[in-house]
């Protein structure tokens, strides 16, 4: 009976899913699918990094400075062992590069989660209690939209370095670089969600609950919160792809993640030094991988905004 | 009208207030200020006379108050590091960063916005497809990866441009000016090219998303119904109609080219503000990080005045007040 | 030779799900001077057709047969140029929201002299004054001064005036109006078919009037065509079409018209329509949950009884709370409503009728006055339970059945939540059950359980609306226009419904509409309402055949004037 019963649920959501408007669009959207391939296989390299990697990049007894700044296998004095050179230190390009992948994607996706959670609650509270409060939270957001993402995370940063003692801050680092990034992002999920919401809650079904006798809390959450979540995993989806970029660009300009916990961009930042000296690959490879991740998480996020708007079909 | 643009004022004021109340905070409270004056063999009782002297043990209201006071003169105190005033360190930086913002701000907006216009009228030409997938790589690639791209390539490989500093600048007096050496014309390519492709991909975004939906709206529909010439129904009644909510949006991104700059400014080592900020945040230098937020903040509050001003000259429905 | 002439004309959408027929195969023509009007109920496909006259199919629609001829010449094959040159000059347009249908940046006159020198050789000068004169003859006042004014200054019967007169611009020898009074008041609705019919006769313009509305159609054409899920089913005189239709849809849709005439005591049913369904005969509310006793008080007196009632709504925030600006909705009303009856409220938009609704429901909160429930004003109870046990004794049917339903539930849930919300059952299989039977009860069927609002039509989510209202037993209904957004053969099947249960349960009820005619086929008693006030109250046939307020009578006069042969 019970199995009988999952089975028809099993049916009625395949069927639901043929009839989707939205999956039939991603099926049929080569630019949809391949970048949600590619975006997963980077992110499958980056939670397989230790399993997948020729050597780990991190274990200072298998570097050997004999192997420093070689090229990628393919040109002269290239090694089968490097498929893409090595840097300065003798360490695999390739292998930094997933392990690179790793800090960035977590990075990534912690401080969207975080930005998401404080702009999606804040804009909530605000559209839906509106009056004094909603004026103070929209207040903070306009004062911090004078500032660009990338100046807030700096500052925060910033603070944080003059604050605390250099170890501390080589400790702290990766958290500071996620708060810094969740604080800067948050106002776009808190504006969007309260217009959102200002018109959700006039709607008839937020007063069929009111008249049934819901509290606020119940008809916020249950109600509301799952018709204005489109949006918002839109926003996300970019945000993710800026939060990546964002931290390879605190990393870059040396104020992000230090050497000992090299992201994509960190990877970037050493190697800039030996652009001039023809040593390119070091640049350039992480720079490929952080170009691809970023716009397949960019084209993703593209065409389900596309997908969730009936009006641009 | 009047009302409008005052109560507008009124708010840039109180923006204005709460930056200087978190500046004045990270001088005060973020690493001691008498420890970062003086040497290690200074005494306790010097160290009392010099806070006493500085004010420093003065109310919170009156510290803050003379803090403004010489925030609005421009002055921030002496830089940690390099000991010398930070209206001065900025002053002479200002130049750099102002050239380079101005000159990508224009560049974004004269190629964005046709760009933006273009696609959304010729919806299915191949051209629009072509802009379209350029500006998602765009807007996907970090300002500071497109630096490093073009050094590659104009710098290190064909080697036709300088990939950093100003170049040879002439000196006005009060402005320092590379437009008009050569070589400082062809230091200025690549940086303002790196700053303007992110704005100007995401003003022809905007632009286009804009332009769509007025293009949907009913009274586009009723210009065709009246027979309206297409080019009087995008050029006349759609673009107009466009802009107002462009206007706002790219006012507010222009202001933020002027932040943005600081990553290009570091990619090609230009002596702007940008650079002097970052070494600033690697030094722990609180003064120069204080005075260079809060001339950012004004760029920006004064840009929204403007761009509120700009909205009320343009659109009737906040002009005149609603008859019968 | 008639002045427009379609032939066969067919026009199709194409979708994922293959190409969707809009139009199938019409005919008719229009000769000068004459109205044809062309009614349909939604989807029926009588926009399509016009906007198929002049081109401008909203894409991905293509006409795929058919031919379209201006005085002889065929006009739906020229290119683009050719076409807009057509537009606009010879065929002029008014469409159905005059809010939205003007360029908001640009006064009337810009936008009237652009018209005009496009399709007419005169300068300038000429074009301006030939504005003005444009702006008088659709009746509006100073049109010297106003010409210069921005749509936005407009009111919104005059704006619809100012879009007639940019139809005019160029003498037009057709004008297709497409629902030009839907989105208005009554009062302004017979001002502006009047004008249209005037310019009709002074011009001799052939004017095509879409509508879905009987009254309108009574009201000024001379023929009239009727459409039918893309068909035509039947054209001819109007009065021969509204007292003596042939086809069978034509015939039950007439008969679905509320009359404004009689009380009758059920709507006859549309019969040729498919989706119709009425709950199963056999069913018997007393064997079911719904029908067994409540277990609520009895008392004696009222209902409800509304004393003194006032609204207020900030309209312009201010920074000190005196200075903000108000507007009133309510200005101090009061009644009664005694228990089993069906009380009704009439209003145009804006008197004030539903923010009643929603002051008695809770939602809002009064800003003067007394609403009490059973003799209880909730506003003024503490204790939690108590107040819940008021609130399941009264629930609320609501206007738009596309906002009304949480498009993220499943309807199961819709229904169930109320159910437990206030314990009315003890464990899920329970919940379950009594879902059923309510969707069985509302003519559903209980396989609609497990689907979402968006799988459903309009009449059908406004019967899960009624579902989840009857969900906690309640005694008191309020229902507020109910069926203002439904075509006419789902109004008659929802008003049936309502009234069977109203009877079945004996349910109080106030039920809030715009519309004279269903107001007398639903009501005992009725309030009048204008401006935030209730000018009379009267039984239903006394305030119909004797209304005593001058309001009334005039809103009694602009009732459509057809009558069904019964």
């Amino acid at each position: 009976m019970e199995n009988e019963n999952n089975l028809n649920r099993w049916q009625d959501f395949r069927r639901r899913l043929a009839d989707n408007d939205i999956w039939y669009s991603f099926k049929h959207t080569p630019m949809a699918y391949i970048s949600a391939i590619t975006g997963i296989t980077l992110i499958a390299l980056a939670v397989f990094a230790p399993l997948v990697a020729p050597q780990n990049p991190f274990d200072l007894a298998s570097l050997d400075l004999f192997d420093a700044s070689m090229p990628p296998s393919w040109m002269d004095q290239g090694d089968p062992r490097f498929l893409l050179g090595t840097d300065d230190q003798g360490r695999g390009i390739l292998s930094t590069i997933f392990y690179g992948l790793r800090i960035s994607l977590f990075v990534g996706f912690t401080s969207v989660f975080l930005s998401l959670l404080i702009g999606v609650s804040l804009g909530l509270i605000s559209g839906y209690i509106g009056g004094r409060v909603d004026a103070v939270i929209m207040r903070i957001a306009d004062v911090q939209l004078s500032f660009p993402a990338i100046l807030i995370a700096l500052l925060i940063d910033g603070v944080f370095r003059t604050v605390a003692s250099k170890e501390i801050h080589e400790d702290l680092a990766l958290y500071v670089v996620i708060f810094a990034i969740a604080i800067s992002g948050w106002v776009q999920y808190a504006r969007t969600v309260r217009s959102s919401v200002m018109t959700e809650k006039i709607k008839e079904y937020v007063q069929a609950g009111q008249v049934i006798g819901l509290g606020s809390g119940r008809i916020m959450i249950k109600h509301i919160l799952p018709n204005v979540l489109g949006p918002v995993f839109v926003i996300g989806t970019l945000h993710l792809a800026l939060a990546i970029i964002i931290e390879a660009t605190l990393s870059f300009l040396g104020v992000g993640l230090p050497p000992t916990t090299p992201s994509l961009g960190t990877l970037i930042r050493i190697g800039n030094e030996y652009l001039f000296s023809g040593e390119w690959w070091i640049t350039i490879f992480p720079g490929a991988t952080l170009i691809i991740l970023s716009l397949s998480v960019n084209l993703f996020g593209d065409w389900l905004r596309d997908a969730l708007n009936p009006k641009l079909q | 009208m009047l009302t409008f643009i005052a109560k507008r004022m009124i708010q840039s004021v109180l923006v204005m207030i709460a930056v200087g109340l978190i500046t004045f905070a990270l001088l005060r409270f973020v690493g001691d200020p008498i420890s970062n004056m003086v040497g290690q063999d200074t005494s306790t009782a010097e160290r009392e006379e010099l806070k006493e002297a500085l004010g420093l043990n003065d109310p919170f209201v009156i510290q803050f108050a003379n803090f403004a006071k010489n925030a609005v003169k421009g002055e921030f105190g002496l830089s940690y590091t390099l000991r010398v005033p930070v209206s001065q360190l900025l002053s002479e930086r200002i130049p750099a960063t102002l050239e380079l913002s101005i000159l990508s701000a224009l560049l974004a907006l004269f190629i964005g916005m046709p760009m933006g216009i273009y696609t959304a009228i010729h919806k299915d030409s191949w051209l629009t497809k072509l802009f379209l997938s350029s500006s998602l790589v765009g807007v996907s690639l970090p300002t500071f990866l497109i630096g490093i791209l073009l050094i590659l390539l104009f710098g290190v490989m064909f080697r036709w441009l300088p990939t950093f500093g100003r170049g040879e600048v002439v000196d006005l007096g009060w402005w320092s000016t590379g437009l008009l050496t050569w070589s400082g014309i062809k230091s200025l390519i690549l940086p303002t090219i790196t700053l303007a492709i992110f704005q100007l991909t995401l003003i022809m975004r905007l632009v286009r998303a804009e332009m769509l939906e007025v293009l949907r709206t009913d009274y586009i529909k009723f210009g065709r119904a009246r027979g309206l010439s297409m080019k009087s129904i995008h050029y006349r009644h759609a673009l107009k109609n466009t802009l107002i909510p462009v206007i706002t949006i790219t006012g507010l991104q222009l202001g933020s080219i002027i932040a943005f700059a600081l990553i290009t400014e570091s990619v090609f080592q230009w002596p702007g503000m940008g650079l002097l900020f970052i070494q600033a945040i690697g030094n722990a230098d609180v003064p120069i990080m204080a005075a260079y937020l809060v001339l950012i903040a004004f760029i920006f509050v004064a840009i929204n005045l403007l761009v509120d001003i700009l909205y009320v000259v343009l659109d009737p429905r906040l002009r005149t007040t609603v008859g019968d | 030779m008639s002045l427009l002439e379609i032939k066969n004309l067919t026009v199709k959408f194409p979708s994922r799900k293959g190409d969707f027929t809009a139009v199938n195969d019409v005919s008719l023509s229009v000769e000068p001077g004459e109205i044809l009007g062309i009614v349909g109920e939604s989807g029926a496909g009588k926009s399509t057709v016009g906007n198929a006259i002049i081109s401008l199919l909203d894409p991905p629609g293509y006409v795929s047969g058919g031919s379209v001829w201006l005085k002889g010449e065929r006009i739906d094959d020229l290119d683009e140029n050719l076409k807009s040159a057509i537009r606009g000059k010879r065929i002029g347009m008014i469409f159905q929201d005059p809010l939205t249908s003007l360029n908001p940046l640009e006064t009337v006159g810009a936008q009237l002299i652009e018209t005009i020198t496009l399709h007419l050789d005169i300068d300038e000068k000429a074009a301006r004054a030939r504005a003005i004169d444009l702006l008088n003859q659709v009746g509006i006042e100073n049109s010297e001064e106003r010409v210069d004014q921005f749509p936005h200054q407009f009111s919104g019967g005059m704006r619809q005036r100012v879009v007639i007169a940019l139809a005019l611009c160029s003498d037009p020898e057709v004008v297709i109006a497409d629902e030009p009074t839907t989105a208005l008041d009554v009062s302004i609705q017979a001002q502006i078919l009047g004008l249209l019919r005037k310019l009709c006769e002074d011009r001799n313009v052939g004017m095509i009037m879409v509508t879905h509305d009987m009254g309108v159609i009574a009201e000024i054409t001379d023929r009239v065509a009727v459409m039918y899920n893309g068909k035509l089913v039947e054209i001819g005189k109007t009065d021969k079409v509204l007292y003596n239709p042939t086809h069978d849809y034509t015939k039950s849709l007439i008969s679905a018209v509320p009359r404004p005439d009689k009380k009758s005591h059920r709507f006859p049913l549309v019969t040729y329509i498919e989706d119709v369904k009425e709950r199963p005969e056999d069913l018997k509310l007393s064997d079911m949950w719904l029908g067994k006793t409540r277990d609520y008080e009895e008392f004696d007196g009222p209902m409800l009884q509304v004393e003194n009632l006032k609204q207020d709504f900030v309209v312009k925030h201010a920074i000190f709370k005196r200075n903000h600006k108000y507007f009133t909705a309510l200005k101090g009303v009061s009644f009664d409503i005694k228990q089993g009856e069906v009380f009704g409220i009439v209003g145009e938009s804006g008197s004030g009728k539903s923010t009643i609704a929603r002051c008695v429901t809770g939602i809002y909160e009064p800003s003067g006055g007394t609403v009490s429930i059973c003799g209880t004003d909730l506003n003024k109870l503490e204790d939690k339970s108590r107040q819940n046990y008021y609130r399941r004794q009264t629930q609320m049917v609501f206007q738009d059945p596309f906002s009304s339903l949480n498009g993220r539930m499943r309807v199961e849930n819709i229904i169930a939540e109320p159910i437990i919300f206030h314990k009315q059952a003890t464990n899920k299989t329970e919940v379950k059950k009594i879902v059923d039977e309510l969707l069985e009860t509302v003519g559903l069927g209980s396989n609609a359980a497990q689907k979402f609002p968006h799988e459903f039509s309009g009449g059908q989510r406004q019967r899960i609306s009624i579902a989840r209202a009857l969900a906690t037993r309640p005694r008191f209904l309020i229902c507020d226009e109910p069926t203002s957004a439904l075509d006419v053969s789902i109004q008659a099947q929802v008003l049936n419904l309502l009234k069977d249960l109203q009877e079945e349960l004996g349910l109080t009820m106030m039920f809030i509409s715009h519309d004279l005619p269903v107001i007398r086929q639903m009501c005992d008693r009725v309030a009048v309402m204008q401006s935030g006030e209730i000018l009379e109250i009267a039984e239903t046939e006394a305030l119909f055949n004797t209304p005593q307020h001058s309001y009334t009578q005039s809103l009694l006069g602009l009732m459509p004037k057809f009558r069904t042969v019964s």
